[in-house]
């Protein structure tokens, strides 16, 4: 239904504050949503990485900032490595890697590791976002 | 005897040994690499000179990247020549490496034209760490420098020349900076940003000679371009380009054109002999030919089949295009395949430029199929538009569309969404 909600539950959950009203008014800059609601009416979802099982976002990456963890199969960014070069945007099929809020890095959906329910997923409140393991 | 040789620890070769150990975890193998540093991402040298990053975050694999994949590293070695039938490659020191499967990842080095005065003490090649480091090491005392060639390199090293507080002059053969890759409205808006950071760029020009200083002629004072006038400088960096390094290969029975020819396996014309990165003419799908794409991830890529294929893992490589992003002097960019159609009723390009917003897109279609894509600053939904264009989807009923703000994979049509992106419906 596009009511976004996804974008705001996860802008907060990467928030400083983790606080609403904080987050939206306060930080500067303000955080971004890793998640992205797609919208051509009337059709309309959310997307954001898909930790692809051969993610090209990986091959392409110049600093070695976007890693496959072996382990969980997550695909990993580490900001301090990112040097911003878009390259990983440009080869990303979903258009699920954002600027972020600095411009001087990337930004995408790291599951909310911290999190057992990603934010997106947790409050999106008709149930279109559904969170479990697909064997690859 | 080592399963495994290759000849290159950048990105093809990075991307082999970590395909190879994919597929096999005993299976010896040996990286010979004259660089004796741990892996790092030639795209950064430019960083380390400005300053935004240093060696540490350059590093583009973990210290242990050797140990870990059980790889005997011979750094600090040159790969002298082959000899296919015993199979084996010589090294400098008068020993030699047996191989099963070898790859040739040997990439590039920088093209350098004849220049009277390209002697002196003051030139500098950018390709290389070392080349960065040499650099580095000038910069406290130089005030300005003449950047010989305005491609990617040549704007790359720049910017970063500008952000250590010197005047840069900028000279370019062709009549526009970065015209590989971008089309004349792209460049200009670079230009002009390179421009407003005070750069000096002079187009249709190279340099005809490099000149000493009033007390020392050994050392760089300045340049005279073609047109006859003279910039003084301190530092000259030669930036045109980079040819592949083939002198491994050459004599044997390895084929080549401009680069090591090789096969959707990445297999040279020499059974067991490999070829991938900047030192091989892969396939380009827009083109629907082999050519050099010297280009960080594609080599990536390319390694990474060779070294399935090494390992007895088939895997095809489907091609890559030319495909730059940049983020220079603030101006993101994102260039893929065409730029520049050939004045031919088979290309049809659809344009949005709107200078107030310093927007730019452009589609380059042909037969309604998108084989060049240009965005200036709104580049996010670059990766959606490439992956239409590697499927060769026919763009038709949207076309207008994607050049929208708006457009974005809801846009495309749903049976089209599940043809590419069928993980998704599962």
């Amino acid at each position: 239904m596009g009511c976004g909600l996804c974008e705001v539950y996860c802008t907060v959950q990467h928030s400083k504050s983790k606080d609403i009203i904080k987050a939206y008014n306060k930080e500067n800059p303000r955080p971004i949503s890793r998640v992205k609601l797609e919208v051509h009416k009337p059709v309309s979802f959310a997307i954001q990485c898909r930790h692809c099982e051969d993610a090209l976002c990986v091959t392409a990456c110049l600093s070695g900032a976007m890693q496959k963890d072996e382990e969980t199969g997550l695909v990993t960014h580490d900001t301090e490595k990112c040097i911003g070069c878009w390259t990983c945007i440009m080869v990303c099929p979903y258009g699920a890697i954002k600027m972020d809020a600095s411009g001087k890095a990337v930004s995408k959906c790291d599951l909310c590791a911290e999190l057992e329910v990603p934010a997106c997923v947790a409050n999106c409140p008709n149930g279109a976002l559904v969170y479990k393991e697909v064997k690859p | 005897m080592p399963k495994y040789v290759i000849v290159g620890a950048s990105a093809a070769g990075i991307g082999a040994v970590e395909a190879i150990r994919e597929v096999d975890p005993i299976g010896t193998i040996t990286v010979i690499s004259e660089e004796p540093c741990p892996q790092y991402s030639r795209p950064m040298i430019s960083d380390l000179i400005s300053g935004k990053a240093d060696f540490e975050k350059m590093k583009c694999r973990d210290d242990h990247f050797w140990k870990k994949n059980d790889v005997q590293a011979l750094t600090g070695r040159t790969a002298l020549s082959l000899n296919l039938s015993d199979k084996y490659v010589a090294l400098d020191k008068g020993d030699h490496v047996n191989f099963e499967k070898l790859l040739v990842a040997t990439g590039g080095k920088p093209f350098i034209p004849k220049i009277e005065g390209a002697n002196k003490n003051g030139v500098f090649t950018f390709t290389t760490l070392s080349d960065a480091e040499s650099l580095a090491a000038k910069i406290e005392k130089a005030k300005s420098a003449v950047v010989i060639g305005a491609g990617l390199i040549g704007v790359s090293v720049t910017e970063a020349l500008v952000k250590r507080g010197l005047k840069v002059t900028m000279v370019e053969l062709q009549d526009k900076i970065l015209s590989l890759i971008l089309d004349p409205t792209a460049s200009e808006m670079v230009e002009n940003a390179i421009r407003k950071a005070g750069v000096t760029i002079a187009t249709g020009q190279t340099i005809q000679r490099v000149i000493g200083k009033t007390e020392n002629d050994n050392i760089v004072g300045g340049a005279v371009l073609t047109s006859g006038e003279q910039v003084q400088c301190d530092l000259v960096i030669i930036a045109i380009g980079v040819i592949p390094r083939m002198e491994l290969v050459s004599g044997t029975d390895v084929k080549t054109n401009r680069g090591i020819l090789v096969d959707k396996f990445m297999r040279t014309n020499v059974s067991d002999v490999y070829a991938s990165g900047d030192v091989a003419e892969a396939y380009d799908f827009v083109f629907g030919e082999n050519r050099l794409l010297p280009l960080w991830p594609l080599a990536q890529l390319e390694g990474k089949v060779a070294g399935y294929n090494m390992a007895g893992k088939k895997a095809d490589y489907l091609g890559g295009t030319a495909m730059s992003a940049l983020k220079y002097f603030g101006v993101p960019i994102i260039s893929i395949g065409i730029a520049n159609p050939k004045d031919d009723a088979a290309y049809e390009s659809i344009v949005k430029h709107e200078p107030e917003r310093n927007l730019y897109r452009k589609i380059v279609l042909k037969d309604n199929a998108i084989v060049g894509v240009t965005l200036v600053n709104d580049i996010e939904r670059a990766g959606i538009l490439f992956h239409l264009m590697k499927n060769g989807v026919n763009v038709k009923k949207f076309k207008q569309e994607l050049l929208s703000d708006d457009f974005c994979l809801a846009t495309l049509p749903r049976s089209l969404r599940r043809k590419l992106y069928p993980g998704e419906y599962k």
